[in-house]
């Protein structure tokens, strides 16, 4: 059991974000609930902020962890203005499947 | 860790107390030297199995509260990487606000069950296997990568031992970056009005309605 003695690498935080990263598009591609198709792009952020994280604590570098609080203020008003649209999108077709959101118009 | 010494020196060198925090904080027992280990096993299994949930959960209820499961293991990820401000930021805001929001609008629409269509067989043929494709890549880079090195417990962004990177953080944030912070309090109050202006509801979306009512 000598390894559990070391620390934990960086590339197994990067590994991580890279799978959530992945689970993100999967969850883009096959989901067919629009908040849903929205959760997966909050997840993929997610992902993105932990390895910048871990890439901040590698360098010793207060940068990344700004990045990330802008990051996280952005996907905010993001996820406000995204929600407001999706309510709009419901109000004018009563339905929350992609499939049946395909016309640009009215 | 800083909490140890930093009891250590409230209890006072004499007493009792102190023989306890430093049992417990000299780096020795094996709890502490896999703690990082075994918590960083522990939140990314979490994560992983919400993120997976949420892809096999058809209510989008259980797809919101699955993606909160893995934005607080996340929070405590960035607390093991050493950023507490961001651990906070993360369950304040994403666990907190947005997804607060997420599950206040799923509610509001009173969103049912996704139904299975056309439009989803063609996604999963081409879309799953490129995703795998890049997964693999991606995975490939970071394993092959050199000199990534290790995160070590209770390390801040100094060598400094009694500045907290919360210190540093407010430093650059409003110095050098005041001005990009307050331009983004501009754009959370646009986003505000934004999001107000698209969800109000005025006499044209109810024509719309009736009219998709009518088909």
């Amino acid at each position: 059991m000598s390894f559990l003695a070391h620390d934990v690498p960086i590339s197994w935080y990067l590994l991580l974000s890279a799978a959530l990263f992945a689970l993100g598009i999967v969850g883009f591609l096959i989901k067919r609930n629009l908040i849903t198709v929205f959760m997966s792009i909050e997840l993929m952020l997610n992902a993105v902020n932990l390895s910048f994280v871990a890439f901040a604590s590698q360098w010793h570098a207060v940068k990344g962890q700004i990045f990330v609080f802008f990051v996280m203020l952005v996907a905010a008003a993001e996820a406000a203005v995204g929600l407001a649209i999706i309510i709009a999108v419901f109000r004018a077709r009563s339905t929350l499947a992609v499939d049946r959101i395909d016309l640009m118009k009215l | 860790m800083h909490l140890g010494t930093w009891e250590t020196k409230l209890a006072g060198p004499d007493s009792l107390n102190s023989n306890r925090f430093t049992l417990i904080y000299n780096r020795e027992g094996f709890f502490f030297t896999s703690m990082h280990l075994i918590l960083f096993l522990l939140f990314a299994a979490f994560c992983l199995a919400g993120a997976v949930n949420l892809l096999l959960q058809t209510h989008p209820i259980n797809s919101s509260l699955s993606l909160i499961v893995v934005m607080t293991s996340l929070a405590v990820l960035y607390l093991l990487l050493g950023a507490e401000f961001l651990a906070i930021a993360q369950i304040i805001i994403y666990a907190g606000a947005v997804m607060v929001l997420f599950t206040f609008v799923v509610m509001l629409l009173n969103a049912g069950r996704e139904d299975r269509t056309l439009g989803s067989r063609a996604a999963r043929p081409i879309g799953l296997p490129a995703v795998v494709v890049i997964l693999g890549v991606i995975a490939t880079v970071i394993i092959r990568a050199q000199g990534l090195g290790a995160a070590h417990l209770g390390q801040g962004l100094t060598n400094a031992p009694n500045q907290s990177n919360l210190v540093l953080l407010s430093q650059i944030l409003f110095h050098e970056l005041l001005l990009p912070f307050e331009v983004t309090s501009v754009l959370i109050l646009i986003a505000i009005l934004g999001a107000v202006a698209l969800a109000r509801s005025d006499g044209s979306n109810a024509d719309a309605n009736e009219r998709t009512a009518a088909k």
